[in-house]
């Protein structure tokens, strides 16, 4: 079902827009808000497993796990926006991201509530974020798009996982 | 059918360098005097298989020219020519020459011929009997470097060159290639130079310089003759044109009468300045002006150079391994072993019933062994003996001590200790810096050594053995040893230390490794500015090991490094603080002790002292420095205390209990992630959990914060 909803939302987007401008997002959720990230940097989609603390670093930085044998830290993006904690189920998903520039790459995964679609963006209907001022730090959102009248906060997946060397430089 | 030779050129050129080697140490030992035919069949034998390779390839060059040494050697190994130092000195340059021209062919550059036929016919020379000329200049092919422009290379002013041949001095011809520049040479550096050393007239050769609109600022179309007048040795000649030496073609001669006319012909050949428009601005200073300070800088900054091609050489090298063929066997024998375990265990699989249980567990410890001894086989591949780096010292005293007019011998022990090849290739530099130190400071002049009561000849001794699980690295020498006062008095006058303080003589020693630190009286080009030894220290570090000093005033100086066996592996002690576990470099504890709260001191309220065997000891209690909340807090009423050494120092660790000890696959935190304090790496337990290795000389400085 869901399938063929896809493959025809991918048609019409053929016959309607102009293919340079198609980006793909993976959306997933926090709350009840809807969050998305450049498909091409999604690596892998895990479940949640018991990580291994590292001591004296923010709390949104959760620990490490080993990942096919490299250390791979883990970070909660709920904790990381300020949203209220939940509950780590069986069913919370890990998203695995690559980060980096062309000399060396990262990976880092991220703990979201569950992992909803995976849209289509125009790139011209990419509308940029509102400024909330300083109450609502939006440093890491891309952008905003609408997907059947829903809204979805694009982030910037080097902006998000690169805040470790900041944090790094403060220590 | 044609073959493609190229394919076995690397294993050409390698085999070409070994042979070098060998022939190099055969040469020093017949340099010291003791001449043994086996000896020099061993020079010939390197000699021979080098020409019969570059034959084969095709570097009829480097086949012609070892065709001179061999004869040379073989009328020594006939017995038909006496073995004299001249003859040694010329084939150990034949041996530098050689490995040019190798490097310059491998590189797919030219070959230096200017440097060769120099060397080819001094050899000639020994060969038909006549004395050697005393001088010879060794050019180095080198990579040329692009780096910054050097503008103010403006057209010496050509002098008018007072003849006095009888005079004591050298005459040199500098025709640099047109890239020198931009190899962020300065010829007007060299010139000032050599102004130091002794009266020096300089000669343009402009002829080569295009017009004005052809005319790139970058490229150096000058030459010049150069005449420097004084008593000065080939050695401090060469010393100024080392820089340069890739870069230029050059001729040192001693000045002798044909320096008249040769000069007066080059100065008929060379047009006025006057002639060409200058195309650069502002002309530096003659040559005249210059003061002793520009002079010292510059060959500071030439001394970098050299640091930084070091560092360039040792990353450019091929990271190709050769592995000696036993080892290779038993690695096969292994995995022979560990497949025909696990059919075994295969088979007690197929059909398992509970009474077979015992053939599983027997099986399963079977595997564990093998797997441990393959893991050692394959851990024993990257072993390298240190002879690979200790082979280079003999020649490196040999030259420097000859250019110190002093005398000293190396004795190399535990050459064929094993240590991992990325110790081996870090080492090198900073052991090279230490033997120079020896070299310099630590051992006297002849003289100072007779009055001293010591022998005239000064001893250098270069140890490698296991200790633990660390490789110690002793550089021993029997010279003036540190003077204790002195580096004090120093170090309160750079304010390093605060007047009053009481040091004990290990930290005074220790003073030598703070940057910009140095006692030496004068600058030399082979050590005493005060850079390189807190390098040193930073390189051995980052190897994960460390260095300490031990000398006596007037006795000698031991310089001792320890460092890890390997960098991919270590032995732990995996503990519990709460419900995490940590693993503690199993090199570093010295014992562990069950405690109970009662047993520890209380320091002003805060800290916390351990008393082992009359001496307090700090603690740190993990728990607290890694805010573990998990787990019985209880239970640190009753922990164990891990007594650790880190940089010296001894201190507590209070974890909950000991889990076990195994070996360990470091991983890196940083590759994903950052650096975390106190905690070096990771490693991934049986389970599949990542457990954090402690960073035991990082625990003790962040506790001590």
């Amino acid at each position: 079902m869901a399938q063929e909803s896809e493959n025809k939302d991918i048609d019409q987007y053929h016959y309607s827009k102009n293919l340079d401008n198609a980006v793909q997002y993976l959306s997933f959720a926090l709350g009840k808000e809807e969050y998305g990230v450049d498909i091409l940097r999604v690596q892998e989609i895990r479940s949640w497993e018991p990580v291994s603390r590292i001591p004296n670093v923010p709390c949104y930085e959760k620990g490490v796990v080993n990942l096919r044998g490299s250390i791979v830290p883990i970070l909660d993006l709920r904790e990381r926006f300020n949203l209220s904690k939940a509950e780590y189920t069986p069913l919370t998903v890990v998203v695995v991201l690559q980060t980096g520039d062309s000399n060396k790459t990262r990976i880092m995964g991220v703990v979201v509530d569950s992992v909803s679609d995976v849209i289509n963006v125009d790139k011209t209907e990419i509308q940029s974020a509102p400024d909330f001022g300083a109450k609502v730090s939006n440093e890491f959102i891309n952008g905003l798009v609408s997907v059947n009248e829903r809204m979805v906060m694009l982030l910037d997946v080097d902006k998000l996982l690169k805040l470790e060397e900041l944090d790094q430089d403060e220590s | 059918m044609s073959i493609d030779m190229s394919q076995f050129h690397q294993v050409f050129f390698e085999e070409c360098f070994e042979g070098l080697e060998a022939m190099e140490s055969g040469l020093l030992t017949l340099d010291m005097g003791d001449i043994d035919s086996e000896v020099i069949n061993t020079i010939f034998r390197g000699a021979h298989s080098i020409k019969g390779g570059s034959g084969t390839f095709g570097f009829t060059v480097v086949a012609e020219y070892t065709h001179i040494m061999e004869t040379l050697l073989d009328e020594m190994r006939d017995g038909r020519r006496k073995v004299t130092q001249p003859a040694v000195d010329v084939l150990l340059g034949s041996v530098d020459c050689l490995r040019e021209m190798l490097t310059a062919i491998q590189n797919e550059q030219d070959v230096n011929d200017a440097s060769v036929a120099k060397h080819k016919s001094a050899l000639e020379v020994v060969l038909n009997g006549g004395s050697v000329p005393e001088k010879l200049a060794t050019p180095v092919e080198q990579e040329s470097v692009k780096e910054e422009l050097v503008i103010n290379t403006a057209p010496e002013v050509a002098q008018e060159e007072p003849i006095e041949s009888q005079e004591q001095g050298w005459k040199i011809a500098f025709c640099p290639y047109l890239d020198l520049l931009k190899t962020g040479n300065d010829p007007v550096r060299l010139f000032r130079e050599l102004n130091e050393l002794g009266e020096l007239t300089t000669i343009v050769n402009i002829q080569d310089v295009p017009g004005f609109y052809e005319l790139d600022p970058e490229e150096c179309n000058i030459s010049w003759d150069l005449k420097v007048v004084g008593d000065i040795s080939d050695d401090e000649i060469k010393e100024i044109f080392n820089w340069v030496e890739g870069d230029c073609e050059m001729e040192i001669q001693p000045l002798t009468k044909t320096v008249k006319a040769a000069s007066a012909e080059k100065k008929n050949d060379s047009e006025p300045v006057s002639v060409i428009a200058d195309p650069l601005p502002s002309p530096p200073a003659a040559p005249v002006e210059v003061k002793p300070k520009v002079a010292a800088e510059a060959k500071k900054s030439s001394a970098q150079d050299s640091d930084n091609e070091a560092a360039k050489a040792t990353t450019a090298k091929a990271s190709s391994i050769r592995v000696d063929t036993d080892k290779i066997d038993t690695l096969i024998n292994m995995v022979g072993e560990v497949v025909i375990t696990q059919s075994m265990l295969g088979l007690v699989g197929e059909n398992f019933s509970m009474d077979k249980v015992g053939q599983l567990k027997r099986g399963l410890a079977q595997l564990e062994r093998h797997t441990r001894d393959l893991q050692q086989s394959v851990m024993n591949i990257r072993m390298l003996p240190i002879s690979f780096v200790f082979s280079r010292f003999p020649r490196l005293v040999h030259d420097i001590s000859s250019k110190l007019d002093k005398k000293i011998v190396l004795k190399l022990v535990g050459e064929n200790t094993e240590v991992d090849k990325a110790v081996v290739e870090l080492i090198n530099d900073p052991l090279v810096h230490l033997i120079r130190n020896s070299l310099d400071h630590g051992i006297e002049m002849p003289a100072d050594r007779v009055a001293a009561g010591k022998p005239e000849t000064g001893t250098i001794e270069l140890k490698a053995y296991h200790r633990g699980g660390h490789i110690v690295i002793e550089i021993t020498d029997d010279g003036r040893g540190l003077n204790k006062d002195k580096l004090l008095a120093k170090a309160i006058e750079k304010g390093l230390v605060e007047e009053n303080n009481l040091l004990t003589e290990k930290q005074i020693f220790e003073l030598i490794f703070m940057p910009g630190f140095s006692t030496a009286e004068q600058l030399t080009d082979i050590s005493g500015r005060g850079v390189g030894m807190d390098v040193v220290r930073r390189n051995i570090q980052s190897l994960g090991g460390n260095i300490e000093i031990i000398s006596e005033l007037g006795k000698g100086t031991t310089i001792a490094i320890h460092l890890p066996l390997t960098l991919a592996i270590l032995d732990g002690q995996s503990v519990a603080v709460g419900e995490e576990t940590y693993i503690v470099p199993l090199v570093s504890i010295i014992e562990s002790i069950n405690i109970t709260e009662r047993m520890l001191n209380k320091v002003a309220g805060k800290g916390e002292t351990f008393r082992l065997r009359n001496e307090y000891l700090p603690v740190i209690r993990m728990r607290g420095i890694f805010n573990v909340n998990s787990g019985n807090p209880t239970k640190s009423k009753e922990g164990v205390l891990v007594v650790v050494e880190g940089q010296g120092e001894l201190c507590c660790l209070l974890v909950d209990e000991l889990l076990g000890q195994q070996q360990v696959v470091i991983k890196s935190l940083e590759a994903n992630y950052r650096r975390v304090e106190g905690v070096s790496g990771a490693t991934i337990l049986g389970d599949g959990s990542v457990a954090l290795i402690l960073d035991v000389p990082g625990l003790v400085r962040f506790s001590v914060r």
